[in-house]
């Protein structure tokens, strides 16, 4: 069986998966200085409960969640803590954080490597305890803790838990890696997140253009046991396929309302990734320290996927795969289309770092801003039906107000009207200008 | 390593599709090189000196303008160049060159730049200065070059100007068959502008526009479609054929109507839009004083584009209508 529908709109922009090869995973080696920010999800920063000189093991705690949405964060490496202080961060510039100096032992906290299989006879409170202990984030790259996710409230359950294995993100291959290389593991986790939501079915979805994925996940799911209400779903191969309402959408043909969550028409929606931490978190007792990433662009040597540490350098991790001589413009955390540009490769992998792209000038486009001819193809992309071009001018005159009646606050910044644009607009730039004057505003009433 | 290295820090996305304003252009030029090459063949040498001469002075205008204007030069981003192209193949064969000049400079100058340049008039450029032609100097805007042996001395031109000043006995004494006319319309064998008497080119440049994705569909479909419901109630079998293939119609449903400063950027607008073209064509051209409607029917439809736009705005994901 196949997703039946697709959303309105999207682009197909040119994959760029294939320049890691092959899907395996390589293990990085634990850097010799961890920088490991107290901001790694949304919400609150963690609070350190480690100080200068304190010795850490891999998997220490190092700072506990503060706050109901904010997760704990611990020690990648085994160590001493060097310090605390404001350091690069991939999403704020500037941070604070806990920078570990390896004693090259790389002595974990406890053993990470034997499965519990008395895990699976553990109950929803119980794991949702070990989920929020291990520190979990959506590693999509929205960073949501993953047990305030899976704790919704009592008059929304959930009855549809969808997996996302889209990857839509041009040149990321750290999901598909991960697929591949962790297919039962992914599988476990999924029945256990089923099981905390008491859930009727569970959906993986997976674009088309990886079918390996898709059909070992499927003969894996044949030879499992305790899987009822487990589905894999090939999706059409569409840019942004794996973006939350975009998928809800194709796989139930139902809309998560304006400014509301998937919850509200009874759907969750957790990434593969996070699923495969939650696997490690419950039957590993494993705390979140590492995870998959790509490395690629057209500016790397050895693109290849890694299981990093958080907190490792990306300058290390990009020495390592190497630099071509091509004309190096931009470095990336993320994906093409949504991802952060970064001003130095002094920033560290944090939990939302799903690849670093060092895109050569050839890539990476430069945008002119020409005047908007009106073409309506930022229209028919938009896969939320805004109207971006419109929005984009009434923002650049400074109406706001306007720019909000039409749809402003619904932008999820997907950039496929950016991407489209003949004019070369920055069109979600006004937009995102737009919506943080909003914000402003707003707040500044209150 | 990257020490040394200048890293380029901008919101995302970081990727752009390879089809610029400027390829767009040069695509559409390209499209109506088969018609404007028909044109020249069936009209001779002094159609290719229009298209050449409206073609320099649209570039020419855009020159200066932008000069005067100090504004950064565009002439190469091929609007100009399409503008003048366009303009040409609006215009009779025969046309002095001094008024294609004239046509070039109204069409740049008063109906682009005076509106702030590319990306902001409201009326079709093109369009606008073959109106601006035809209201200044309407003798030698409708004086067509005959291509037909006239058995009894008919010197009106197009068939669409027979049917309306002489009726259809007089455009079947011509043509002798049905089939014999439609054949001719669509090979381009008939009096008219330069770039509107090829229907079968017209099409193939339009479906060349389409698989470019330089225009959707909705426009020409509901343009045409409109027109052939129209002429079906009221010129029978014979009329949808003849209505389609005649006059400016496919020029203006692929090349002018689907230009997209002047039309909708929605594509409930733009269907709104291409049926009001289709309307307007055929009320001008059965109940006018024209024999032909579609340049006007286009600068109207143009002229309500905020308007349709107001209206015809798209759905938002995830709220209810």
């Amino acid at each position: 069986m196949k997703a039946k529908i697709t959303f309105k709109g999207g682009i197909h922009p040119p994959e760029n998966k294939d320049l890691c090869g092959e899907l395996s995973i390589k293990d990085f080696p634990p850097p010799g200085i961890a920088v490991l920010p107290l901001q790694q999800s949304l919400g609150s920063p963690s609070e350190p409960v480690v100080k200068k000189g304190d010795k850490v093991k891999k998997g220490t705690l190092i700072a506990r969640s503060k706050g109901y949405i904010s997760a704990n964060l611990h020690s990648s490496i085994s160590g001493e803590v060097i310090d605390i202080k404001k350091a690069p961060h991939p999403l704020l510039g500037e941070a604070n954080a806990v920078i570990i100096k390896s004693d090259n032992r790389d002595e974990p906290e406890k053993d990470y490597s034997t499965e519990d299989v008395s895990a699976a006879g553990l109950s929803s409170g119980e794991i949702l305890g070990l989920i929020q202990n291990a520190g979990i984030v959506g590693l999509g790259g929205a960073t949501f803790p993953a047990h305030v996710k899976l704790n919704p409230p009592p008059d929304k359950p959930v009855k549809t838990l969808i997996i996302n294995g889209a990857e839509c993100e041009p040149y990321l291959a750290s999901d598909h890696s991960l697929m591949l290389n962790n297919a039962e593991q992914i599988l476990k986790g999924a029945v256990m997140i089923k099981k905390i939501l008491n859930a009727e079915k569970c959906l993986i979805a997976i674009e088309e253009n990886k079918k390996d994925a898709v059909s070992l996940f499927r003969q894996k799911l044949n030879s499992l046991k305790d899987i009822a209400g487990l589905e894999v779903l090939p999706l059409n191969v569409k840019y942004p396929q794996g973006a939350e309402k975009q998928l809800i959408y194709t796989l139930t043909g139902k809309e998560v309302p304006s400014g509301g969550l998937p919850m509200d028409i009874s759907v969750l929606v957790h990434n593969i990734g996070t699923v495969f931490a939650i696997y490690e978190a419950v039957f590993l007792k494993k705390p979140l320290f590492e995870r998959v990433i790509t490395v690629s662009g057209k500016g790397i040597k050895n693109p290849a996927n890694w299981r990093v540490r958080i907190g490792t350098p990306f300058k290390t991790l990009i020495n390592h795969s190497g630099v071509t001589d091509r004309t190096i413009k931009k470095l990336i955390m993320g994906g093409p289309m949504m991802g952060l540009a970064q001003y130095t490769d002094e920033v560290p992998v944090v939990k939302a770092t799903s690849g670093i792209l060092l895109l050569t000038s050839e890539e990476a486009a430069a945008f002119e801003h020409l005047p908007c001819i009106r073409c309506g193809k930022c229209v028919t992309a938009c896969p939320m039906g805004l109207m971006p071009a419109e929005i984009s001018k009434m923002v650049e005159k400074g109406r706001i107000d306007m720019a909000k009646s039409i749809g402003l606050m619904d932008c999820m910044e997907c950039g496929s009207c950016n991407y489209i644009c003949p004019s070369g607009t920055n069109l979600l730039q006004y937009i995102k200008l737009g919506k943080y004057e909003y914000m402003r505003s707003k707040n500044a009433k209150r | 390593m990257l020490k040394d290295k200048h890293l380029t820090v901008t919101v995302s996305p970081h990727i752009k599709t390879a089809l610029t304003t400027e390829k767009m252009m040069w695509i559409v030029s390209c499209a109506l090189v088969p018609a404007a090459g028909a044109g020249i063949y069936f009209f001779g040498f002094h159609a290719a000196l229009v298209i050449t001469v409206c073609v320099v002075s649209s570039l020419l205008t855009e020159f200066l303008c932008t000069l005067l204007m100090k504004k950064p030069a565009t002439i190469k981003d091929g609007s100009a160049f399409l503008t003048g192209l366009l303009l040409a193949l609006c215009l009779p064969p025969e046309l002095p060159l001094w008024m294609c000049a004239l046509g070039g400079f109204f069409s740049i100058a008063v109906t682009k730049f005076a509106f702030g340049g590319l990306g902001y008039n409201i009326f079709n450029p093109a369009l606008a200065g073959r109106a601006f032609l035809m209201g200044a100097f309407a003798k030698e805007m409708t004086t067509w070059k005959t291509l037909q042996v006239f058995p009894d001395g008919i010197t009106a031109a197009t068939p669409l100007n027979l049917l309306k000043e002489q009726g259809y006995d007089s455009l079947m004494k011509v043509f002798d068959s049905h089939s014999h006319l439609f054949r001719e319309l669509f090979i381009g064998r008939v009096g008219g502008s330069i770039g509107e008497t090829s229907a079968g080119l017209l099409i193939i440049g339009g479906l060349i526009l389409l698989f470019a994705r330089i225009i959707t569909w909705h426009i020409p479909v509901s343009y045409i479609f409109t027109v052939m419901v129209i002429s079906y109630f009221t010129g029978g079998v014979f009329g949808i054929p003849f209505h389609l293939f005649s006059g400016g119609l496919v020029l203006g449903a692929f090349f002018m109507a689907t230009d997209p400063v002047t039309s909708p950027i929605t594509p409930k607008g733009q269907i709104i839009f291409g049926i009001g073209c289709g309307i307007l064509t055929m009320l001008i051209r059965i109940r006018g004083g024209y024999p032909e409607g579609v340049c006007y029917a286009i600068l109207l439809m143009n002229s309500v584009t905020p308007l349709i736009e107001r209206y015809s705005k798209t759905k938002i994901f995830g709220v209810k209508r």
